[in-house]
């Protein structure tokens, strides 16, 4: 196993950041920490980075335990935490010479791992970190991470406020990256990244909800979900929170979610109830159940 | 070694390249030495005497062209009353005045003995002090002539039986407050830059999140200490000889000692304060943090340093705790090597006392300094 995580239990004071977590990521997976923000992914990649100690539970990266072989660990991971954190007063090439230097390597040594990432900014390459702009902050701050040819990359949260065409880029390059070996634990919020990973975990308030394949996961929603839209969306939403056979209701993009308590409806009864609403325009389908939608279910 | 090296060639870039930091720690040390050196002084001038005279003879006007005469008083005005005077006094307008009594002249030469009033504005305990001697020493000087008036006057055969002092002032002998202060003031300058920036430099790494990435990779504590403080103390070192240079051309302060030696021990000092610095930045989150903190420790440090106010008119207990104080060292050895010759065994104890803080601080520095949280 590339990671092995087993009983971490984490908190801070009162606070429960982790309690009781355990997955395994295989060697050469893109494994995704799918949860919203405070779910505690960010803590998870701390302990797992020995920049923090677990309350309780073991965990490896590499095959070294994270307490007693840290320093083995800082050698063979490479991290990119949630924030930008480079040298924004030196150059794109100087921050890459840096990390190449306080990992005892060079560029050159690895050129070949990050060449893919490394020559779209290297035009760049003598503007200060600062000045680029937020996809190509990103893709320095990945060349930084990989520079020592780790065996595991950590992205904490890589893609939060990038633009949606950096942010498929971005992905792409991860899809790249894992087919040279490098076993990936990213963290998003987006349910959306979630389905290109191999496996999810599924996170929140300390706790794992469900741990599957993206496509495996939607199969763990478990009632019928029907795309209702009508002319007035705020109507409609109120309309079915209020309607006594709602099992749950969210507004999503021009539909809104809905599932109701009983097993097999006439989709008829609830277009006629919101019709006696004062809606009118009233469509009901049935569709089918996204990442995002098992996510709330289970976080319910 | 290569880690090191290209720590030490970052943190320069990243200093010459902070536009704004830049003249802080150049310009400001300047402007400071040639500001504070011409400014704090312990001399009195410039003091506003008036006075009052009920007399109106020739020897109380006598008295009263004295205090014209000094360089170091400035006769405002004759009061008509002592009330008036005190009014004055009150509103700030003087600092002192003299009440000479009605029939001065007359009892002096009757009762060959006579009493001047002389009331000073003590808000300010130590200048009135001063002022209280410059007074008495006219005073003083004036009561001598009148008495050889008096003994001509008088078949006089007596004699005066006085002992005379005449001070000589070694190390400093005109008294001059700038050769004094301004090795002080040197020490200050280095000081304040090598604390400030140490204990900013490793909170900044902390603010803006790279410190973080790098506790993830294998570095070594020491290593990166290392090359983070060492730049500092070549600008410490800098500093110091910038204001060396500037102490002789403009304030051409006397350097009778031996400047290697001065050099040594500030090396050694340099490590007290960024090993200082360094504990600042474990313990805060922010550069705002860091900067009170060193302010803090700064303004105690400078007060207590002996560079102002000197050590052994301090209470008992504040003289311990200036033991704890490297400026205190700092400021009795750059007096001592520049301004008296003092040789290396003369500045043994208190160098090994900086020594042992040196080690002290930085151990406890690097102990503190975690790479996990």
């Amino acid at each position: 196993m590339s990671i092995s995580i087993s009983n971490i239990s984490k908190s801070y004071g009162e606070v429960t950041a982790l309690s009781n977590i355990s997955f395994d990521v295989k060697p050469g997976e893109l494994f995704g920490l799918i949860g919203p923000d405070g779910a505690g992914k960010t803590t998870l990649f701390r302990i797992l980075t020995t920049l923090l100690i677990a309350d309780e539970g073991q965990a490896m990266v590499a095959d070294y335990d994270v307490l007693n072989d840290y320093r083995s660990i800082r050698k063979s991971v490479g991290y990119m935490p949630g924030r930008f954190s480079l040298y924004q007063d030196l150059t794109v090439e100087e921050n890459l010479n840096f990390f190449a230097t306080i990992f005892g390597t060079t560029i050159e040594e690895n050129y070949d791992l990050i060449k893919d990432i490394y020559v779209q900014i290297e035009p760049f390459k003598n503007r200060r970190a600062g000045k680029l702009s937020g996809g190509m902050k990103q893709k320095l701050a990945l060349s930084c991470a990989l520079i020592h040819k780790p065996k595991v990359l950590f992205l904490d949260e890589p893609t939060t406020g990038v633009d949606p065409v950096s942010r498929k880029e971005f992905w792409e390059m991860l899809k790249r990256l894992q087919k040279t070996g490098i076993t990936i634990l990213v963290s998003t919020p987006y349910m959306d990244e979630a389905a290109l990973c191999d496996r999810i975990a599924l996170i929140q308030d300390g706790k794992i909800l469900e741990i599957d394949k993206p496509e495996a996961i939607v199969k763990h929603f478990p009632k019928s979900l029907y795309n209702i839209s009508a002319d007035d969306m705020y109507n409609l939403f109120v309309s079915l929170t209020n309607y006594e056979h709602t099992y749950s209701v969210f507004p999503f993009g021009e539909f809104v979610h809905y599932t109701d308590k009983r097993d097999l409806i006439d989709t008829a009864i609830v277009a006629t109830y919101l019709e006696e609403q004062g809606l009118t325009d009233v469509q009901i389908a049935k569709t089918q159940p996204t990442i995002e939608d098992t996510f709330m279910e289970l976080a319910k | 070694m290569r880690i090191i090296r290209y720590i030490v060639k970052k943190e320069f870039k990243q200093i010459f390249r902070n536009k704004g930091m830049l003249p802080i720690i150049f310009i400001l040390p300047v402007l400071q030495l040639v500001i504070l050196s011409n400014a704090a002084t312990y001399e009195i001038k410039n003091i506003m005497v008036g006075y009052v005279d009920a007399d109106n003879s020739s020897s109380s006007r006598g008295l009263v062209e004295r205090f014209d005469a000094s360089t170091y008083f400035y006769v405002t005005n004759k009061f008509a009353s002592e009330k008036e005077a005190s009014e004055a006094m009150q509103g700030g307008s003087i600092d002192a005045y003299i009440n000479i009594p009605t029939n001065f002249e007359r009892d002096l030469q009757k009762d060959k003995i006579n009493e001047v009033g002389v009331f000073i504005d003590a808000i300010d305990g130590s200048a009135a002090g001063v002022i209280n001697v410059y007074i008495s020493q006219i005073i003083k000087s004036y009561n001598k002539n009148i008495r050889l008036d008096l003994i001509q006057v008088s078949d006089g055969v007596q004699k005066t039986n006085n002992i005379d002092s005449i001070p000589l002032f070694w190390y400093n002998n005109t008294l001059n407050y700038k050769t004094f202060m301004v090795p002080g003031i040197l020490v200050l300058l280095v000081t304040m830059i090598t604390l400030f920036l140490s204990g900013m430099n490793i909170v900044r790494e902390k603010e803006i999140g790279t410190l973080e990435q790098i506790n993830v990779t294998p570095i070594k504590k020491h290593h990166f200490i290392i090359g983070k403080l060492f730049p500092f103390w070549v600008l410490g070192m800098g500093l110091l000889t910038i204001g060396l240079i500037l102490a002789k051309v403009i304030f051409n302060t006397p350097m009778i000692g031996n400047l290697g030696l001065l050099y040594a021990y500030t090396s050694v000092y340099i490590l007290v304060i960024l090993g200082m610095g360094l504990f600042i930045s474990n313990f805060t989150e922010t550069q705002q943090q860091a900067m009170f903190i060193a302010w803090f420790f700064i303004v105690i440090f400078i007060l207590m340093s002996g560079l102002f106010t000197p050590i052994e008119s301090m209470p008992k207990w504040a003289q311990i705790l200036t033991e704890f104080n490297p400026i205190k060292y700092f400021v009795e050895i750059i007096r001592m090597v520049m301004l008296k010759g003092s040789g290396f065994t003369d500045i043994f104890p208190l160098a090994i006392k900086t020594l042992a803080y040196a080690i002290v601080m930085n151990g406890l520095a690097v102990w503190s300094y975690k790479k996990t949280t």
